[in-house]
């Protein structure tokens, strides 16, 4: 595993950045900005779902690293784990968990705490459980 | 226009993700392991974003609807259900073993890591796979109800 910095400044910073996305779709678009919502979005049934708009924000968040780049002078750095059997199973659980559970860290965390909606605190406390429970099961149980 | 708004709110929300940090799953698998090599910084994350989203969202749900479109789309949904449970749980059991939730694995696809390019798709297979479970169930995150 990779030690991280702390970095509360910058952190809060791009919370804040996230946050003022969040505030320009609704208030422009009268959308929410819950991610996996989105990406839902671009798959079928079509009905009243505006593909073409979630398409646009994903595109955003596509050319996002190459505006960082530019701006920073570097390249964003991060660490992806390679075991790829272990990415396909989590990207299934993310995937499904988040549809089926109606939202992810965006939509149920950011957006839906925001609305101080009950659903949403339920679901973001029971995916931080989960979480936690998962890192320490795979670092401190099995081995990293 | 609205496409626009669309691509700039992207653009804004995955500058975030990468200044924060939050877009690499090592600080976010880091946040996740209190009892190991713990990263606190997520809770500022959190604690940004949604102070900003709290204050502007009631700033902007006063108004009878947005600027640029019809009315609001929000969530029409409170039930708080087996299916809201078990969605959370599994989705937080994927984004400990990976570090990765929607947002952040969708801004890292130029990146081009195995593990995002492995991830992505699996992550729309799984989101593909509960629409098909739950058509005609209940509402999803899918806005559908008109605030006021």
């Amino acid at each position: 595993m990779t030690v991280t910095e702390f970095t509360p400044l910058a952190s809060a910073l791009g919370g804040a950045l996230i946050g003022f996305a969040a505030v320009m779709l609704i208030a422009l678009n009268g959308r929410i900005a819950g991610i996996s919502g989105i990406v839902g979005r671009l798959l079928p049934p079509y009905a009243g779902t505006d593909p073409m708009g979630a398409a646009c924000i994903v595109l955003g968040l596509v050319a996002s690293p190459f505006l960082y780049q530019a701006a920073t002078g570097v390249p964003f750095v991060q660490t992806v784990s390679d075991r790829l059997g272990l990415m396909a199973i989590a990207g299934l659980l993310v995937g499904f968990g988040a549809a089926y559970g109606g939202g992810c860290t965006s939509g149920h965390g950011v957006c839906g705490i925001a609305r101080l909606s009950p659903r949403s605190i339920v679901a973001t406390v029971t995916f931080m459980a989960t979480g936690f429970a998962t890192v320490y099961i795979m670092r401190h149980v099995v081995g990293g | 226009m609205r496409q626009a708004v669309n691509l700039l709110a992207g653009v804004i929300f995955g500058l975030g993700l990468l200044i924060s940090g939050m877009a690499n799953p090592a600080k976010v698998q880091n946040f996740l392991d209190l009892a190991g090599t713990f990263d606190p910084s997520l809770i500022f994350v959190m604690a940004g974003a949604v102070a900003v989203t709290f204050v502007g969202y009631r700033l902007v749900l006063r108004r009878p609807k947005p600027v640029l479109a019809e009315r609001f789309y929000l969530p029409a949904s409170d039930i708080i259900d087996g299916r809201l449970i078990l969605g959370a749980a599994l989705f937080g059991i994927g984004w400990g073993l990976s570090g990765f939730c929607p947002g952040p694995a969708i801004v890292s696809l130029p990146l081009l890591a195995k593990g995002t390019l492995i991830f992505l798709p699996a992550m729309l297979a799984g989101i593909g796979l509960a629409r098909l479970l739950s058509q005609g169930k209940a509402p999803r995150a899918e806005p559908v109800a008109q605030v006021d």
